[in-house]
């Protein structure tokens, strides 16, 4: 059918079976929003910021487990979605990002908003395309999608030259992708999977190191599978967070910097680990030389460039996770000795006994660690609840404090730790689950970085709570100036009551709830909860809590610091 | 240790951005780099020195490998490649000392590509070390620009097609 390259962009979209896209219109991609005006079947959602669009988009994808579609201008549009896409690279978020781009004649003269948006992105993307004729959009559109949802899936971008969009095609959508470079693995290698299964069997202490990679394989089915075939007990890292359930008796933490004390002894006690989709992130493994010290490892990774990267593989299995997991625990299912890791399951529950979460509780102060609690005990056995966060103390306190039971259910800024992450990616978790309850669990400083797109979920009607653990500092900065700069606060005071954060919620149209003290705060987090509206609630904390436990940067993962009743909590601005 | 990879990239724009970038960004460092094009129009050959530890060039071509233009990526093994560079070498040579350099080019086998009242302009195919050893003694008699192509290398006629990586994969 004859058609513009906007229109064939659409019906590109349309062909995927795209629900809905994330975007702000500008000049140079004003043909493509020409064409949803002339009618798409894909939603479009009205960011305010090109950023907040970009981590919409993401916000989607985790939440569905699809593809997430953001769409910017050239130039400043282009290059507000660098952060997005970056985060989507670290975090293996599938992205299609569409820019506009200058008329193909303008390219390289320094045009009106004109950039280099292919060029700045090519450390953070998987692909990328500058569409130069426009008979190739459909094949292009195609490749974009299959390349961010295959192998490792993330981010990819698509940039369109206004006069490409204007362009006219005879469009039809390929069936195939034409990618000779381009072979993730479609399975893994029996013989590596049987020496898996065998290295497990054999364990006395086995465990299961579980990332990102899992959700995003669609693999926690098969996940659990494994785990109870051969009673190995599972800890999931913060991206990872809800890739198993947390009730489950075989549920071992999260391991890493600000996970419990008996998780990480877990991790680094076990004779034999498996990672899956897990990729030894620093602040899960601390100084490396010193971690899991003589484990067997057991790399299970669609990524054959993970393998070994920074921790030996002995036991390499490079595959699509699902159907390597799936075989994984059909054979250990039958190789496994019933019992075999019962010790070990009782030592750990000995140590989960030894070292609970603890916290301070002294003081006049609402503590920052009742908001989750409180929150936890209000969605208790609730199945329709995605939390999404910003990053900071805050969302380590939601990583310790909150119970995930289903898969998908905690999306967060993992690997470039994005502040400002989660009101926008609450927006899109809405999209993606509009029977579901949003809550952003957010920081006051996170909270200032992306407030604009309260307006965006209000207007679009995708109502999010956003539960604000309110400081008055940018408190992990505070945490690490308190602990490891010698107590010199170095720029950190935001103040508790600057912004007036519920004023300002109620002036994007949002219910605005203050809470002062722990006796106001289950009766706001309720309301804002039932009100099926967009919610700030803003929760003014003690800031001299920090989140332990903690091991400090460099440190070994066994040398947990944990709570200390007796440390002096300097004076502070309050 | 020193290693020559070879790779096989589609001939499309920004493809070898793309591979020079990850080099820069993972903290790589290329010692040579020659591109050019192969015996199918769509794709190019780039012939890569790096010096990398057996870990590291592990994870350059694994990485490489996920690149979506790259095709083929392998090393060049020492005895199993054959590997090639040009170098063009001007050299200082007033008349007394002409007799003596045009004796040390025929030694390589290099070739006057040009030649200037005051100097000569060598033109010498041949190993990397031959080129090394050839700079080193014409240097003294004052070299005054040098260019050398980097690299190239194929795999032997008869050892097949190289060592394919990575290994680990199985």
């Amino acid at each position: 059918m004859r058609m513009t390259g906007a229109d064939a962009i659409l019906r590109s979209l349309e062909a995927e079976g795209v629900e809905v896209m994330f975007g702000i219109p500008g000049g140079a991609i004003l043909p493509l929003y020409d064409a949803i005006a002339r009618g798409t079947t894909v939603r479009h959602v009205l960011a305010r910021h090109e950023q907040g669009a970009g981590h919409m988009a993401e916000g989607y994808a985790r939440a569905s487990g699809r593809v997430g579609v953001a769409l910017a201008t050239s130039g400043p549009g282009a290059t507000n979605l660098v952060t997005p896409i970056a985060d989507a690279w670290m975090d293996s978020t599938p992205l299609v990002c569409i820019t506009g781009q200058v008329r193909r004649h303008l390219i390289g003269t320094d045009a009106f908003q004109e950039c280099d948006i292919t060029g700045i992105t090519i450390p953070i993307v998987k692909h990328s395309w500058l569409v130069q004729d426009v008979d190739e959009l459909p094949h292009i559109l195609k490749a974009a999608f299959h390349v961010a949802q295959t192998g490792r899936s993330g981010p990819v971008l698509v940039d369109v030259p206004r006069d490409v969009q204007e362009a006219e095609l005879d469009f039809s959508y390929p069936d195939e992708v034409n990618l000779p470079g381009w072979k993730p693995p479609r399975r893994g290698h029996p013989r590596q999977i049987a020496a898996a299964a065998e290295a497990v069997a054999a364990a006395e202490r086995p465990i299961l190191y579980v990332g990102g990679g899992t959700l995003n394989a669609h693999a926690t089915d098969e996940l659990r599978a494994v785990a109870e075939a051969a009673r190995i007990p599972v800890v999931t890292t913060l991206m990872a967070k809800s890739a198993f359930p947390e009730s489950h008796e075989l549920f071992a933490g999260h391991p890493g910097m600000h996970g419990p004390k008996w998780s990480n002894w877990a991790l680094n006690k076990a004779d034999v680990i498996v990672a899956c989709g897990s990729r030894f992130d620093d602040r899960v493994t601390g100084k490396v030389s010193a971690f899991a010290p003589g484990a067997t490892v057991v790399h299970l990774d669609v990524d054959a460039a993970e393998i070994s990267k920074i921790r030996h593989a002995d036991v390499p299995v490079v595959g699509p996770l699902k159907p390597v997991l799936a075989e994984l625990a059909e054979l250990l299912a039958k190789q496994t000795k019933p019992g075999r890791t019962d010790g070990w399951l009782a030592q750990i529950a000995e140590w989960r006994e030894q070292f609970p979460l603890r916290y301070g509780e002294g003081g006049d102060m609402l503590k920052p660690q009742k908001v989750l609690e409180a929150l936890q005990a209000l969605t208790a056995g609730r199945d329709d609840v995605v939390w999404t966060t910003g990053v900071g103390q805050h969302q380590m306190w939601a990583m310790q404090y909150l119970e995930c039971d289903r898969p998908r259910t905690f999306i967060t800024s993992g690997g470039l730790g994005t502040m400002g992450y989660g009101i926008p990616a609450a927006v899109g978790a809405k999209a993606a689950r509009p029977d579901a309850t949003v809550v952003c669990v957010d920081g006051d400083g996170c909270f200032q970085m992306t407030q604009q797109e309260l307006a965006t979920a209000v207007l679009e009607q995708l109502p999010i709570v956003v539960v604000i653990v309110n400081n008055g500092y940018l408190g992990m900065v505070r945490q690490w100036q308190d602990m490891f700069f010698e107590e010199r606060f170095s720029q950190i005071h935001l103040t508790h009551q600057l912004p007036d954060y519920a004023a300002l919620g109620r002036a994007y149209g949002a219910l605005g709830l203050t809470v002062d003290s722990e006796d106001q705060l289950e009766e706001a987090l309720a309301e804002a909860l039932a009100s099926g509206r967009t919610a700030v609630v803003d929760c003014r904390v003690d800031p001299r809590e920090h989140c332990f436990p903690m091991i400090p940067a460099g440190a070994a993962a066994l040398d947990v610091l944990e709570y200390d009743p007796d440390h002096d909590s300097e004076a502070l601005a309050l | 240790m020193r290693h020559t990879i070879a790779v096989l990239l589609e001939n499309k724009p920004g493809a070898l951005t793309r591979v020079t970038s990850m080099f820069a960004r993972r903290g790589y460092n290329i010692e040579s780099l020659a591109v050019g094009p192969t015996e199918r129009h769509d794709v190019s050959r780039i012939t890569l020195r790096v010096d990398a530890e057996e870990h590291s060039l592990e994870q350059i071509e694994k990485q490489m490998h996920k690149l979506v233009n790259v095709l083929r990526v392998q090393e060049l093994v020492p005895g199993e490649a054959i590997e090639r560079e040009l170098a063009l070498l001007k050299v200082s040579a007033p008349p007394s000392a002409r007799a003596e350099l045009m004796a040390l080019g025929e030694v390589f086998g290099a070739k006057i590509a040009d030649l200037g009242p005051d100097s000569i302009v060598f033109e010498l195919v041949g190993s990397a070390e031959d080129v090394d050893s050839f700079e080193e003694l014409v240097r003294p008699h004052g070299l005054q620009e040098l260019v050398r192509t980097g690299r190239i290398g194929l795999a032997r006629a008869r050892s097949g097609s190289g060592r394919s990586r990575p290994k680990v994969l199985v």
